[in-house]
C-alpha cells in the first residue's frame, strides 16, 4: 500500500466508535476497581488500564497502527526517554 | 580552476541587502548567519565576565570584587556560555548552514519555524541582558535549589525566563533538523551515505528535542516554586531538593553531547578533507555517535555523587559514565586510523581539528577519573571539575566551532581568509587553552575549590599562570575577528571547492544560490571518497 | 470563491506527499517533547508520592472523582469526533468535517466548564494553595504538595486544552472557507494529533488525582 493511499484507507467510522467505546468501559471499568480493595493491584490495574486506554488513542485515533515506521519510532522516543527519567530517578530513590 | 563561470542566479547573499530581508528571511543559510551574529554577541558577553574573573584570580585576596559580585559573574559566564553561545555554537549556525546543503535539499522541512527559532533565542537573550542590567544572578548556572527558591535575593526568575525561553530554540533547530535529515535527502543519499556532520547534527537533534523539554519544565517549577514558596522541592513541606538535580542532570549531562557531538562531526569532515582519506570505520562513528546520544541520558548520577543520593545508584551512574567513554573513545581511535597513511596537510582547520582530539583527549581523561566515585569524592567542587569541563566545552567544542569556521568560510563568503593568520590564530589558541585551564587541574587536585573569589595563597602561582593563560586566549579569539573581516572586504575568491573537499556543499557555487542548487543532486556512492593517491587541491 | 485545496507556497518540498510526511514526523516529533515536558511533572509527582503516600491518598479523597469521570468520557469522546473530523476531512467531505470539529470544539468547552466547576469547589473548600489552603488535618504538607502538583498538572493540561480548543475553531473556519480537500488537510491532521495526545495526558493524570486509593 503505497503511503499516498493510505489516506483513503485510514479507520472507517465504524472502528473509531468501537475503540471509543472500549474507551468508556476501560473508563467504567478504572473506576469500579478503585472501589474494590485489592492493594498494590490497584495502582496497577489503575496505571494499567490508563496505558491500554493512551495505546488506543494513539494506535487507533492518532493513526500509529497505520503510520511509517519512524512516526512510530517518534512516539516510540518519547515514552522510552521518559522511561529512562522515571526509571533509574525512582531507582535512587527506592535504594536510599 | 574556477567552475563558477556565468553564473545566471544571485548568490543568497545577493539575493537583497536589506536588513528587512534578513530579519525576515526563510533561507537556512541566512539564518545561520543571523544565529552567527547573535551568538557572537553573547559570547563577548561572557568571555568579558570571564576574564574579570580571571583578574580578580590573580592575587589570593578578594580585593577587587565583593564575593556576591564575584558570584554574579560565574552565573553569567555560565548560563550565556552554556544557553546562548554553546548549545546553538555549531548546530543553529553551521547546522543549519551546512545541512540542507550536505543533503542536497534546497531548505530544512521548516523554513519558518527555522526563523521563528531566531527570535526565540533572542527573545531568551533579551531577559538574559535584562536580568544584566537589573543587577544580574548569583546562584551559578545550576540553579540549584533551595538556594533558588528560598534563598538567593537576585534576579532569578527573570534568568530562568530567558534559559527557559531560548530552550524551545534549540527545540525548533533540532525538529527542523530531525524532519529534514528523514524527508528532505537528495535521491540516492541513503543513511550510510551521509556525511558524519549530518549525522552528528541528528545526534544532537535528538539530544536536543529529547532532553530541553526537562529542562524547560524544571525549571518553570523552580520559578513558581519561588514565586509561591511551596512546591516539590522544598524538604519542609515533603519535597526534596535533590528531585531537582536529578531532572536538571538529566537535561544538563546530554546538553555537554549537544556541545560537542556537532563538533565531531566538523572534526571528522575536516580530518578526511586534510588526510585525503575517508573517514576509517564510517559505520562505527556512525554507532558511536548514536551510542553516545543515547547512553548519555543514563550517566546525569555522576554529578549528584556527593549529593546525598544513593549509593546503590552512585555506582550504577558510575559504571554508566564508564561504559559512555567507550563510544568516545572509538571516535578518537578512528580519526586518529584517518590519519594514519593519510597524506596530512595542515591547513588551520586541519590545526583547529587537531587541536580538538587533543582538548577532547585530556578532558574526556579527566573525566573517567571523575566518573570513579572515590575520586570523585575529594574532586568534586574542585578547580579539577572546572578544568575538565572546560576541556570539553571550551577546548574542545570552541575548536571545532573554529575549525568549522575556516573550513566552511569560503564556501559562506565566497572569499578566501588569509591562512598564515589563521594558523597563527589556532596556535595561540592551542598555547592559550592550555595555559589558562591545565594550571586548573592541578590547582583543583590540590584541594582548591572552585566558585570562591579568594583563595589560600598556595594557589597563587597556578592562578597567576592560568589569568596569563586566559590573555592569550583572549588575543587568540580577536585575532580570528580581525583576519576574517579582512578577508570579507579584501579577500581573493573563492572557487567552488577550494579544498577540494568531497560533500554535496563543495559542488555549488561559491557562495551558494537562494535554492542551493540550480539542478537538484543526485548520489551515488559513500561520503569522502577522496583518492588517496592524488596530491591537493588546485 | 475558496481558494483551491491545493499545496500553497512551500517551495522546499518536492510534491504535497513528501510535505505530509514531513508535517506528520514533525508533529510527533513535538509530541515526543511534550511527553518530556509533561513527563518531568509525572516524574515530580511519582517521587512525591513515593514520599508522602499518605497525604496522597487523603488529597485524592478531596478531589470530585464523579465529575472528573464524566469529564474523562467527555474528553475520550471528543477524542472520537476528532478523529471523525480528520477522517472526513480526508474524503473531502467538508460540511461533516465542520460538524465534527464544531462538537470536538463543544466537547473540549465542556471540559473546561466541568474543570471549572471543580477548582471552584475546591477553592471554595479551601484546597487551593497559595490562594486559598485551610486543610488541618492529617499531613497538611502532603496534601498541599498533592494539590499543588494537582493544579500545576491539571492547570498545563487545561492551557493544552485552551490552545487546543483555539486551533480547532480556527480549523472550523478555514475548512468552512475551503482551505482543505482530500489533497491537502495537513493542519486538520495535525491539530487531531495535538487534540489526541492533550487526551492521552488526562488519560494519565485521571487516575493519579481522582482514584488514588478510593477504598
Ligand atoms: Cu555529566
Amino acid at each position: 500500500m503505497s503511503p499516498a493511499a493510505g489516506q483513503n484507507h485510514s479507520p472507517g467510522a465504524r472502528q473509531y466508535v468501537l475503540t471509543w467505546v472500549a474507551l468508556l468501559v476501560l473508563l467504567l471499568v478504572a473506576v469500579g476497581t478503585a472501589y474494590i480493595p485489592l492493594g498494590v493491584v490497584n495502582v496497577g490495574l489503575n496505571l494499567g488500564i490508563a496505558v491500554v486506554k493512551a495505546l488506543l488513542v494513539m494506535v487507533v485515533f492518532m493513526h500509529l497502527g497505520i503510520s511509517r515506521p519512524v512516526v512510530r519510532l517518534a512516539a516510540v522516543a518519547g515514552f522510552f526517554w521518559l522511561a529512562l527519567l522515571f526509571i533509574l530517578t525512582l531507582a535512587e530513590y527506592v535504594t536510599r | 580552476m574556477s567552475t563558477i563561470a556565468a553564473a545566471p542566479e544571485p548568490s543568497y547573499i545577493d539575493v537583497s541587502y536589506t536588513l528587512r530581508s534578513w530579519l525576515t528571511t526563510h533561507d537556512h543559510k541566512r539564518i545561520g548567519l543571523l544565529y552567527v551574529v547573535s551568538i557572537t554577541f553573547f559570547f563577548f558577553i561572557a568571555a568579558v565576565a570571564a576574564a574579570i574573573m580571571r583578574v580578580e584570580l590573580l592575587t589570593p585576596a578578594g580585593d577587587l570584587l565583593e564575593a556576591d559580585t564575584y558570584n554574579k559573574l560565574f552565573t553569567v559566564h555560565g548560563v550565556v556560555m552554556v544557553w546562548f553561545f554553546l548549545i546553538p555554537s555549531i548546530p543553529a549556525t553551521f547546522g543549519n548552514f551546512l545541512l540542507p546543503l550536505m543533503i542536497g535539499a534546497r531548505d530544512v522541512a521548516f523554513p519558518r519555524l527555522n526563523l521563528a527559532s531566531w527570535y526565540v533565542y533572542s527573545l531568551g537573550g533579551l531577559f538574559v541582558i535584562i536580568t544584566l542590567i537589573a543587577g544580574g544572578v548569583d546562584t551559578g548556572w545550576t540553579f540549584y535549589t533551595p538556594y533558588t527558591t528560598m534563598f538567593s535575593n537576585t534576579h532569578v526568575v527573570a534568568a530562568i525566563c530567558g534559559v527557559f525561553i531560548v530552550g524551545f530554540s534549540s527545540i525548533f533547530t533540532g525538529l527542523n533538523f530531525i524532519v529534514t535529515v528523514h524527508r528532505m535527502r537528495a535521491p540516492g543519499l541513503n543513511w550510510f551515505r551521509l556525511p558524519l556532520f549530518v549525522w552528528a547534527q541528528y545526534a544532537t537533534s535528538l539530544v536536543m528535542v529529547l532532553a530541553t523539554p526537562v529542562l524547560a519544565m524544571t525549571l518553570a517549577l523552580v520559578a513558581i516554586e519561588r514565586i509561591l514558596q511551596v512546591g516539590i522541592f522544598d524538604p519542609a513541606l515533603g519535597g526534596d531538593p535533590l528531585l531537582f538535580q536529578h531532572l536538571f542532570w538529566f537535561y544538563s549531562h546530554p546538553a555537554v553531547y549537544i556541545m560537542v557531538l556537532p563538533a565531531m562531526g566538523v572534526v571528522s569532515e575536516v580530518i578526511a578533507c586534510f588526510a585525503r582519506r575517508p573517514v576509517f570505520g564510517y559505520r562505527f562513528m556512525v554507532y558511536s555517535l548514536l551510542g553516545i546520544a543515547v547512553v548519555g541520558f543514563t550517566v546525569w548520577g555522576h554529578h549528584m555523587f556527593v549529593s546525598g543520593q544513593s549509593m546503590y545508584a552512585g555506582m550504577v551512574f558510575s559504571l554508566l559514565s564508564f561504559l559512555v567513554a567507550v563510544p568516545s573513545s572509538i571516535k578518537v581511535f578512528n580519526w586518529t586510523a584517518t590519519l594514519y597513511r593519510g597524506s596530512v596537510s595542515f591547513e588551520a582547520p586541519m590545526l583547529y581539528a587537531l587541536g580538538f582530539i587533543a582538548l577532547f583527549m585530556m578532558g574526556g581523561i579527566t573525566g573517567i577519573w571523575l566518573a570513579a566515585l572515590a575520586a570523585d569524592v575529594h574532586l568534586t567542587d574542585t578547580y579539577f571539575v572546572v578544568a575538565h569541563f572546560h576541556y570539553i566545552m571550551v577546548g574542545a567544542a570552541v575548536m571545532a566551532y573554529f575549525s568549522a569556521i575556516h573550513f566552511w568560510w569560503p564556501k559562506i563568503t565566497g572569499r578566501l581568509y588569509p591562512e598564515s593568520w589563521a594558523r597563527l590564530a589556532a596556535i595561540v589558541m592551542f598555547i592559550g587553552f592550555n595555559l589558562a585551564f591545565f594550571p586548573q587541574y592541578i590547582a583543583g587536585f590540590l584541594g582548591m575549590p572552585r566558585r570562591y573569589h579568594a583563595y589560600p595563597p598556595e594557589y597563587e602561582v597556578l592562578n597567576i599562570l592560568s589569568s596569563a593563560g586566559a590573555a592569550v586566549l583572549a588575543v587568540a579569539y580577536v585575532l580570528p575577528l580581525i583576519y576574517l573581516g579582512w578577508s570579507l572586504l579584501r579577500g581573493p575568491r573563492a572557487g567552488s571547492s577550494p579544498w577540494g573537499a568531497t560533500g554535496l556543499e563543495w559542488e555549488t557555487t561559491s557562495p551558494p544560490p537562494r535554492d542551493n542548487f540550480r539542478r537538484p543532486p543526485r548520489v551515488d556512492g559513500p561520503p569522502y571518497a577522496y583518492d588517496t593517491e592524488r596530491g591537493h587541491g588546485p | 470563491m475558496a481558494p483551491d485545496a491545493v499545496v500553497p507556497d512551500a517551495p522546499q518540498f518536492e510534491d504535497g506527499e513528501q510535505r505530509r510526511s514531513a508535517a506528520t514526523l514533525g508533529m510527533w516529533v513535538f509530541l515526543a517533547t511534550e511527553v518530556l515536558f509533561f513527563g518531568v511533572l509525572f516524574g515530580g509527582y511519582a517521587v512525591i508520592r513515593l514520599l508522602n503516600y499518605d497525604a496522597f491518598v487523603v488529597g485524592s479523597h478531596h478531589t470530585d472523582v464523579v465529575l472528573g469521570t464524566v469529564n474523562t468520557a467527555v474528553l475520550l469522546t471528543s477524542s472520537l469526533t476528532m478523529a471523525l473530523a480528520v477522517r472526513g476531512a480526508g474524503l473531502g467531505q467538508r460540511r461533516d468535517t465542520t460538524r465534527w470539529l464544531v462538537l470536538t470544539l463543544l466537547l473540549g468547552l465542556a471540559f473546561l466548564g466541568i474543570k471549572g466547576v471543580e477548582y471552584y469547589q475546591e477553592y471554595q473548600d479551601a484546597l487551593v494553595p497559595v490562594l486559598a489552603f485551610r486543610y488541618q488535618g492529617p499531613h497538611a504538607q502532603g496534601v498541599l504538595l498533592f494539590f499543588y502538583l494537582y493544579f500545576v498538572m491539571t492547570g498545563l493540561h487545561a492551557l493544552h486544552l485552551i490552545i487546543g480548543v483555539a486551533v480547532v475553531g480556527a480549523m472550523v473556519v478555514r475548512n468552512r472557507r475551503g482551505h482543505f480537500g482530500p489533497e491537502y488537510y495537513i493542519p486538520v491532521e495535525l491539530t487531531g494529533l495535538y487534540w489526541h495526545f492533550v487526551d492521552v495526558v488526562w488519560i494519565f493524570l485521571y487516575p493519579l488525582f481522582y482514584l488514588v486509593a478510593r477504598v
